[in-house]
């Protein structure tokens, strides 16, 4: 099945694997109707897809150095686009991203602008380049472009930092699901995570991780506009809800008016008895609620961050040509535009669900003994997920009474809008399948450097392809319980880190990645200054915010990448002038970069 | 001047007018979110601010990107410097 012409058969075999998703999601609601316990359809569906992944990743493994970093070059625009969107949304995307739209709106809205609007720099500055560059990765550009060791060395600095960062919150994610749906306790959960991480990784590298990234996109997104339609439908919304809920925004609205949102303050006492990581809701649900720099000042830094992140880049390295690349990017776009704009829709149906009182679901308003009977605010209470109190004492529940974690708000709407449990099933898959995807990437991008950047091109460069592909595994393998034991600790929550990683890749990356490409002046000295100098300036103003320091212009810990990039593009423009020009080598170099046609700069073998 | 830096030339160009219509729809109109919220239009009868971030902003980047595509494969072709479907 996966020999021969493989790629020309690529929509049929994953026709019939979507088929044969959805046959299975059938078969679960037929058994689930015979009276399987809820329980029993969680396990299966995530074990059910995460052996498929594990098929997939075993059947995709090569002994080829071409195929195991850059999946051959032969992965076509439209299916790099469904694996890029995959590596992409991570858990944070699909578990977080609603929940954090339904607590603080037009506000967090930026990171959808931000996580959408960098691939048009992606499109436009980089991806094509630095596929016609041949590199296997990024720091494998940075390396060649600018010549020599302590660039590439730079580059893994910044690459490692930024998506271990990222991959923590991740291998997390998993953890916790896998954690929900086998009910097994999360500390052994995360190893279970790992494990069906590195099945889909490690035999294949990057070719496995493509053909199982494409099928965990198909999974998630099945996964997330399931529910989003069929509540919509439910509650009588609109057939198409991404066009039709302006009147539930409304009501919405009307309802944050009749309910006093923002009138009453919970005193710190009473917020005292709210459990960690719980919040009710403070802001209004559509009006802008922030300063149009705050918005724009996340929104570039998601933007620029989008564009630095090595993981997403490496995935345009293994298109067949540069109009591949440049394709792939709108399709990628596309498709994460499918979850992406169906987020803030799912958001607005779960706070209907909860808030209308004119409909079955409503809570608020009614009395807080009726609340606490129902069946699943009492399984969301025990996962520490959902919370009431009666505050005035008055016995009804109260807009500022209502507490909920914001994974709930992916996690336990389709049971609150009352849809079969095999949804929930089907969610928790979808949620697992992303935090999978982009885990199985951050993993590849930081061991693929430390084997091809550190290894290969700085140890030993006589080492043979059996030995460097070897040592590829080995390094993943050891990432991979890194991060797992990282993730373990529960230091930081999953958002919190991800927005961290773009800022860490934007202080470090952006600047020296662009410029090498449209700034021929631009030399090593300068790259390695800018590169340092930029994640050195990056981290401390970040840690100076953690320990107290005001900051300036309003940039926060989400946003100190500004810092970090204006750093690292004055050092990088004071520095490269300072010093010599490239040779006429390296400048040739970044001419036959620019024009399409011609020879890859480094061959498919080196 | 050398047919390849016309192409350059004309890349470069491209860049720009793509990186123009990516800073409005970006950064330029949520300096005006309040104005935004209260304009009389109201895409699907979403508030124009609401409706530009969670749909409208993303969707025109999405066709941006397919533009720009086109616009650099065309003048790739002008030029000769298309690749080869065996390169």
């Amino acid at each position: 099945m996966f020999k021969g012409n493989f790629i020309n058969n690529l929509p049929k075999i994953y026709g019939t694997y979507t088929g044969g998703f959805i046959v299975f999601i059938i078969l679960m609601a037929i058994a689930e109707q015979a009276g399987m316990s809820a329980k029993v359809i969680g396990i299966c569906f995530v074990a059910f897809t995460v052996l498929i992944y594990a098929l997939i990743g075993y059947l995709s493994r090569t002994i080829q150095v071409d195929a195991y970093y850059l999946a051959g070059r032969q992965v076509p625009t439209v299916f790099n686009g469904m694996a890029t969107a995959a590596d992409w949304m991570s858990g944070a995307s699909f578990v977080a991203m609603a929940g954090g739209i339904y607590f603080k709106g037009y506000g967090y809205m930026a990171l959808l602008v931000g996580w959408t609007g960098g691939y048009v720099l992606v499109a436009s500055l980089l991806a094509p380049y630095l596929r016609k560059f041949g590199c296997y990765t990024v720091p494998d550009f940075i390396g060649t472009r600018y010549g020599g060791n302590l660039a590439r060395l730079s580059a893994v600095i910044v690459l490692t930092v930024a998506s271990f960062t990222y991959v923590t919150a991740q291998i997390n994610a998993t953890g916790t699901i896998a954690s929900v749906a086998l009910d097994i306790p999360f500390n052994i959960a995360v190893y279970v995570g790992l494990a069906s991480i590195l099945m889909c990784s490690m035999l294949g590298g990057m070719r496995a991780v493509t053909w199982t990234q494409v099928a965990q996109y198909i999974v998630l997104i099945i996964a997330y506009l399931i529910p989003v339609f069929w509540i919509s439908n439910k509650m009588g919304a609109g057939v198409f809800p991404h066009l039709m809920l302006a009147d539930e925004v409304a009501r919405i609205a009307e309802l944050e008016a009749q309910f006093g949102l923002g009138d009453v303050k919970n005193s710190a006492a009473d917020l005292k008895q709210v459990p960690k990581g719980l919040s009710g809701i403070t802001k209004a649900h559509a009006e802008v609620n922030t300063t149009p720099w705050k918005f724009i000042s996340l929104a570039v830094c998601m933007m620029a961050g989008t564009a630095s992140l090595p993981h997403v880049m490496m995935r345009y390295f293994t298109t067949p040509s540069v109009k591949a690349a440049r394709r792939s990017v709108g399709w990628s776009l596309f498709f994460i535009f499918l979850l992406y704009s169906s987020a803030p829709m799912l958001a607005t149906l779960s706070k209907l669900s909860l808030m209308d009182p004119n409909l079955a679901t409503g809570i608020i308003g009614k009395s807080i003994s009726e609340v606490q009977a129902i069946d699943w605010y009492q399984n969301w209470n025990q996962a520490n997920l959902m919370f009431v109190s009666d505050f005035n004492g008055n016995g009804t529940l109260e807009l500022n009474e209502f507490f909920m974690g914001g994974k709930a708000v992916v996690l336990a709407t389709p049971e609150i809008a009352g849809l079969p449990y095999v949804i929930s099933g089907l969610v928790a898959a979808g949620g697992m399948a992303a935090a999978m995807s982009t885990a199985d990437g951050l993993v590849l991008a930081i061991s693929n450097a430390l084997s091809h950047d550190i290894y290969y091109k700085m140890i030993n460069p006589k080492a043979e392809t059996a030995k460097r592909l070897l040592i590829a595994r080995i390094l993943l393998v050891l990432i991979g319980f890194a991060g797992a034991t990282i993730a373990a600790l529960e230091i930081q929550g999953i958002l919190g880190s991800v927005i961290w990683a773009f800022d860490f890749a934007m202080s470090g990356l952006f600047f020296p990645l662009v410029l090498g490409v449209w700034w021929k002046r631009a030399n090593a000295q300068g790259a390695v200054a800018g590169m340092l100098g930029g994640l050195a300036a990056g981290t401390a103003y970040l840690i100076a915010v953690r320990s107290g320091y005001p900051g300036f212009l309003d940039i926060t810990q989400l946003t100190f990448g500004i810092v970090g990039s204006v750093v690292s593009l004055v050092l990088m423009i004071v520095v490269s002038l300072a010093t010599k020009a490239p040779d006429a080598a390296t400048q040739k170099m970044v001419d036959d970069v620019r024009v399409p046609s011609g020879k890859a700069i480094l061959g498919r073998q080196h | 001047m050398s047919k390849q830096a016309q192409h350059w030339e004309k890349t470069r160009g491209l860049l720009f007018v793509t990186l123009a219509i990516w800073f409005v729809f970006s950064i330029g109109i949520f300096l005006f979110g309040a104005e935004m919220e209260a304009s009389s239009i109201r895409p699907f009868g979403y508030p124009l601010s609401y409706y530009m971030t969670c749909q409208g902003s993303l969707g025109i980047f999405v066709i941006l990107i397919f533009w720009f595509a086109g616009r650099q494969e065309k003048i790739d072709e002008e030029f000769g410097f298309s690749e080869r479907e065996d390169d």
